[in-house]
């Protein structure tokens, strides 16, 4: 006996291409004056329904103390963590014999934001920030220096927390 | 007032032919815009609104793009079949319109003028003729770009665009055996005498519809350009103008299908409900008011094409096929029949030709189309080699039941 295959015989409503196609007619007409959801970039950065999370990890920033130097104590840690070897580190040492960086660089087109270099900061002086917007027209421009890291206007991002995981 | 003769003549010819063809490229233009347009709002998104106001000259800027971008030139293909294509997919788009009168006949100082370019007394036929000859472009694209899925899209679309054009010609001939005449003048007055031919002829008009479809290479019937399939089917190895170039033929072909479809089943320029529009004296005054007329006609149906496309998946190929022979065919060979026979008998009955003529095949049109909608919805015609499949099935388990 030849082998038999179980067809179903779905109702009239779900499988006629007439209604079908009428149907779809309609939803799509209704569509046309739905609500749109596009956020108009350049001019809206951020709306009710989309906005940076504070765990953003984008665009670095450098943590300043109250006399407006650098917080860096020029330990070495991050440019050792640093997965994708983007920060290059020279440290100084005052006559009080004080670490500072001499040079200090991160290249952001090197970097893949994976925030190690924030979470061994043992100063808390290097930060990933929340801001993605630091496109540039060459690749030097993505080598920012210790000032321009200290200059950078956007917030910190929040790290992840083992202890709160939902930040709460 | 008499047409216009002798040099005004060739005159006002080029004059028209000038105005037509740019008039034809502006609305192409406009409606790249409002298909872009269209499909974002469709998909709850705004779509191009950045260049000019609400984004209208987007066309302007992709057409400025269009000329600066490089022109490729596969290494391996028939250069002169390759520059050659969009030219032929692209004149015959255009040509098509020249018997289209779009609006009633316009009073000049050097006579009257007709709105469509020539008034050819073969008019219908030429159409047929031309709008054949839209598929070369298209298989010389596909075959002398030697690419793979060039050719592919340029062998569907040739199968596919001949397969419609049969039924999309037989569902014109309802039409000419009710006008009586293949001069499109004729058959816009004819209308205008009666009803507009999409209710005597409801059938041959969803006929058409589907037909010009797939004709003019659309959703649900891309098959020659499925991108999902064949990068871009039979223009993938084109760049800059030449691409543009199919591009304008597809919605100059989308244009000319929506003008055959008003002239042919729609009255044409004619304003319903008067006979104020199409009785002399012709005025400027008319001639804008069925311009209008005409165009709004045109504009409904362009705008269902892009309705239709963001609404409709593409076809299997072999159900392209079920539905353009096994379907559309009978559908409109019998039409044909059925229509030949009702308008004799009623010839034979001595009905003068006007509303309750066009009331009576009205009815039998009305009847013959909702027959075709209730069989279309009840049985899955559209099914392909799967529907056999299924229906072997179905014959083997009924087999075994039996058996059992």
């Amino acid at each position: 006996m030849a082998i038999t295959v179980k067809t179903l015989g779905r109702p009239q409503a779900e499988s006629s291409y007439v209604r079908a196609t009428l149907k779809g007619m309609a939803l799509t007409f209704k569509h046309l004056f739905a609500r749109k959801w596009t956020m108009q970039y350049p001019e809206q950065t951020s709306d009710a329904d989309w906005t940076l999370s504070k765990r953003w990890r984008g665009t670095h920033r450098m943590a300043v103390d109250e006399t407006g130097k650098a917080k860096c104590v020029a330990c070495g840690l991050c440019p050792q963590i640093c997965p994708a070897n983007c920060i290059k580190l020279v440290a100084g040492e005052d006559e009080k014999g004080n670490r500072y960086p001499l040079v200090y660089e991160i290249d952001e087109f090197r970097c893949v934001f994976c925030g190690y270099c924030q979470e061994v900061c043992p100063e808390e002086a290097i930060h990933v920030g929340v801001d993605y917007e630091n496109a540039e027209y060459s690749r030097d421009g993505f080598v920012y220096d210790l000032a321009r890291l200290m200059k950078q206007p956007h917030e910190v991002s929040t790290l992840w927390d083992p202890s709160d995981p939902k930040g709460e | 007032m008499t047409p216009v003769s002798g040099a005004a003549f060739v005159w006002i010819s080029l004059i028209k032919i000038l105005v037509v063809f740019s008039g034809l490229l502006t609305l192409i233009a406009f409606w790249t815009w409002v298909e872009r347009r269209g499909a974002a709002w469709i998909q709850n998104r705004l779509g191009p609104n950045r260049v000019g106001p609400e984004g209208l000259f987007q066309p302007v800027a992709d057409g400025l793009k269009n000329f600066i971008k490089e022109e490729t030139l596969p290494p391996f293909s028939d250069r002169f079949l390759f520059v050659l294509a969009p030219m032929m997919a692209f004149t015959p788009a255009l040509i098509t319109f020249a018997v289209v009168p779009f609006a009633s006949p316009l009073p000049t100082p050097w006579g009257l003028v007709n709105s469509a370019i020539a008034d050819l007394p073969i008019g219908f036929l030429f159409i047929l003729a031309i709008s054949s000859l839209g598929v070369y472009g298209v298989v010389l694209a596909g075959w002398s770009s030697n690419n793979k899925y060039s050719l592919l899209g340029g062998l569907r679309g040739s199968a596919q665009m001949i397969s419609y054009e049969v039924s999309m010609g037989l569902a014109a001939v309802a039409v000419l055996v009710l006008s009586g005449n293949i001069t499109m003048n004729e058959i816009v007055a004819r209308q205008q005498q009666s009803l507009w031919f999409v209710l005597p002829l409801f059938v041959a008009f969803m006929t058409f519809l589907i037909a010009s479809f797939a004709e003019t290479n659309r959703l649900p019937f891309d098959l020659p350009e499925a991108e999902a399939e064949l990068i871009a089917g039979y223009h993938t190895e084109y760049s800059s103008m030449k691409f543009a170039m199919f591009y304008i033929a597809e919605y100059s072909n989308m244009v000319t299908a929506s003008a055959l479809l008003v002239t042919l089943f729609l009255g044409g320029w004619d304003i319903p409900f008067t006979a104020w529009d199409n009785t002399p004296p012709w005025t400027v005054l008319k001639f804008v008011a069925t311009f209008a007329a005409f165009w709004a006609k045109v504009l409904f149906f362009m705008f269902g094409y892009v309705w239709v496309r963001w609404t409709l998946p593409r076809f299997r190929y072999d159900q392209l096929m079920d539905l353009g022979w096994k379907v559309l065919l009978p559908v409109a060979l019998a039409y044909v029949m059925v229509v030949a026979v009702a308008v004799w008998a009623l010839e034979a009955l001595g009905v003068a030709f006007g509303v309750p003529y066009a009331l009576a095949l009205t009815a039998v049109s009305a009847v013959l189309g909702a027959l075709l909608i209730w069989g279309l919805d009840h049985n899955r015609v559209i099914g392909g080699s799967a529907s056999r499949q299924r229906a072997r099935w179905r014959a083997d388990a009924a087999r075994a039941k039996g058996a059992a």
